[in-house]
C-alpha cells in the first residue's frame, strides 16, 4: 500500500487508483481515534484555512467537513451562496479567485453542476475537495460508505453490494460504483427503469429493477434517498408506489442474508425508500456512517493539504 | 549509505534493555502507576520488550501504549516524502500515571517535543520520563533522557540505525554514513 498522495485536489473516485483509495481509507482509520479523545483535536492543520463553499443546501456534509477541519486545528469559514455575492451574479471562478486572494488553503465545494469542482481546481492554487457536483461525484460520501463497510465486514474485495434508488441522479451512486469496483466488490444497481442511466453497465455493474433480486445475495445494501426535489422530468414514481416496489422493509430483509448491512447517506425519507424499523434496526449502520464521515474528511483534508505543499502550481490558470 | 560501525548485536541489545528495565523500576520504586509509551515505529517495539523485561524482574505487567506523532510534527510542510499517519493506540487513561516515553534514537529532540504535546492532549500524567536506546547528541531543543542505553557521539552526516527483529528481521545497532 505505501503510495504517496500527490494530488492537490480530491475531485472524485473515478480518477483515483486502488492504492490511493486504500491510502485514504487507512489514513481515515488513523484519524478515527482522535474523535474518541477527551480533547478531540490534533495540530496537523494549524494555521491552515478551510472554506466551505456550498451552492446547494447541505447540513450534514458541511457540518461534517467543518468538524473534520476543526479537529485538525484548521480555521473554517462557511459560505452559503444564497446569502453571498453569488446572488449578484459572480461566477464560480471569480468567487474562487477571491477566496484564494484571502489566502485560503482548502476550498470544499458543493455545486449543482457536474464538473464544477474540477473546474475550480484548475483555476486556484488552493486545494479543492469536491463535496458533491451535480449528478457526477460525491467522493467523501462514497469513501465513508466504503470505510464503514470495511470496518463492519473486514474487507471490500469479493463483497456483493447493492445500490438501490435513483441511480440516474445520484452522485453518491456514481462515486460508490467507482470506489467499490476498484476495490474488487461486485455492485448491483436497482431502480425503476426510468431512473437507471443508459450504459450504466459500462461502469462494471449489474442492473436490475427487481428489489428482491438485488437483496437476495447482497452483503450490504446502500439505500439512496429519493430526491423528489430533482424530479424535473416527472420520472419519479409516487412516494407510496416507490415504497411498495423498492422500499427496504423488514419483510424484504428477512429474505436477504441475516447480517446484511443497511446503509443510507441521509437525510432519510422514512416510509419512502426505507421503513422506519429498518432505519433504526439491527442491520442499520446509518449513524456509524455519520461518525465515520468525520475521519474520512479529516484524511481528505490532511492529504490534500500535505500534497499541495510539495507540488508546483505552474498549470493553474 | 555505507555502514561504518556496529555498536551492538542482539546480546548487547538485550542486556541494555534489561538494564534500563532495572533503572526504571529503581527510579519509580516498582510498577505502581507505571506505564510505557512507545513512539512509532521502533520505540513501540522497544516499549514492548521493556515490558517483558520488567515482567521478568518484578512479576508485574505494565500497560504499554503506542504513540504516532505524525500529526504533531513541526516539519510536516518541509518533508517531501509524506509520512503515513498511523494510529495512536493508548487504551488506558494516562492521567496521574508515571509515563515512560520510549524511543530508539534521541537526536534533535523534536520527536520527543511532538510526543510530549501529543501525550498532554491525551490527559495529565503525573510525570513523563524518557528512555532511549541511543543518545547521539546534536540537540536542538532543551530535552534530555532519563534512561540512556548508550551515549554515542556522532557527526551530523552520520545516522544511527536501530534494527529490530520485529521490523528489520535482525537485532543490531549500526552507525551509517549518509551519502
Amino acid at each position: 500500500m505505501p503510495v504517496a498522495w500527490t494530488r492537490k485536489d480530491l475531485l472524485g473516485l473515478e480518477d483515483l487508483s486502488k492504492e490511493e483509495i486504500e491510502l485514504l481509507l487507512a489514513t481515515a482509520e488513523s484519524f478515527k481515534e482522535v474523535s474518541t479523545r477527551e480533547i478531540k483535536k490534533v495540530p496537523a492543520l494549524r494555521g491552515k484555512t478551510v472554506v466551505n463553499l456550498f451552492y446547494e443546501p447541505s447540513t450534514r456534509t458541511r457540518v461534517s467537513f467543518e468538524i473534520a477541519a476543526k479537529r485538525l486545528s484548521a480555521d473554517v469559514i462557511n459560505i452559503a451562496t444564497e446569502t453571498s455575492s453569488v446572488r449578484k451574479g459572480e461566477t464560480l471562478i471569480d468567487t474562487g479567485k477571491n477566496i484564494e486572494a484571502l489566502k485560503v488553503d482548502i476550498i470544499v465545494v458543493r455545486h449543482n453542476y457536474s464538473g464544477a469542482a474540477a473546474m475550480l481546481g484548475r483555476h486556484v492554487k488552493a486545494s479543492v475537495i469536491n463535496a458533491g457536483d451535480g449528478w457526477h461525484e460525491h467522493p467523501t460520501q462514497a469513501l465513508l460508505d466504503i470505510f464503514t463497510l470495511k470496518e463492519k465486514l473486514g474487507r471490500i474485495a469479493g463483497l456483493n453490494v447493492s445500490i438501490v434508488g435513483d441511480i440516474a441522479h445520484s452522485r453518491v451512486a456514481r462515486s460508490n460504483i467507482w470506489g467499490l469496483t476498484k476495490l474488487g466488490a461486485k455492485v448491483i444497481v436497482c431502480a425503476p427503469q426510468m431512473l437507471i442511466p443508459l450504459a450504466i453497465e459500462q461502469m462494471g455493474v449489474e442492473v436490475t429493477s427487481d428489489i428482491d433480486e438485488a437483496l437476495s445475495n447482497a452483503d450490504a445494501v446502500n439505500v439512496l434517498r429519493m430526491q423528489f426535489e430533482r424530479d424535473e422530468e416527472n420520472a419519479f414514481p409516487k412516494q407510496l408506489e416507490y415504497f411498495k416496489d423498492f422500499g427496504i422493509t423488514q419483510e424484504r430483509l428477512e429474505q436477504a442474508k441475516k447480517d446484511i448491512i443497511v446503509m443510507h447517506p441521509g437525510p432519510l425519507n422514512r416510509g419512502v425508500e426505507i421503513a422506519s424499523d429498518v432505519a433504526d434496526g439491527a442491520n442499520s449502520v446509518i449513524l456509524e456512517q455519520v461518525t465515520n464521515g468525520i475521519a474520512v474528511r479529516m484524511a481528505a483534508l490532511f492529504l490534500v493539504a500535505q500534497a499541495n505543499e510539495n507540488i508546483s502550481h505552474d498549470n493553474i490558470d | 549509505m555505507g555502514e561504518k560501525a556496529k555498536l551492538f548485536d542482539k546480546d548487547a541489545l538485550n542486556r541494555i534493555i534489561m538494564r534500563i528495565a532495572h533503572e526504571i523500576l529503581e527510579k519509580n520504586k516498582g510498577t505502581q502507576g507505571l506505564c510505557l509509551i512507545g513512539i512509532r515505529n521502533r520505540g513501540a517495539y522497544l516499549a514492548k520488550r521493556l515490558r517483558e523485561s520488567i515482567e521478568t524482574i518484578d512479576k508485574a505487567t505494565v500497560p504499554v501504549g503506542v504513540l504516532d506523532i505524525t500529526l504533531y510534527r513541526d516539519d510536516l510542510t518541509l518533508i517531501a516524502q509524506q509520512p503515513l499517519v498511523h494510529k495512536t493506540e493508548i487504551d488506558f487513561d494516562i492521567t496521574d500515571k508515571n509515563l515512560v516515553l520510549v524511543d530508539d534514537v534521541l537526536y534533535t529532540g523534536r520527536t520527543v517535543r511532538a510526543a510530549l504535546d501529543a501525550l498532554i492532549d491525551l490527559g495529565r500524567p503525573k510525570c513523563i520520563q524518557l528512555a532511549v536506546l541511543i543518545d547521539r547528541g546534536h540537540r536542538e531543543l532543551p530535552i534530555r533522557a532519563d534512561y540512556v542505553g548508550k551515549n554515542v557521539p556522532t557527526a551530523q552526516k552520520e545516522a544511527v540505525e536501530v534494527r529490530l527483529a520485529e521490523v528489520d528481521g535482525v537485532d543490531e545497532v549500526v552507525i551509517v554514513e549518509k551519502d
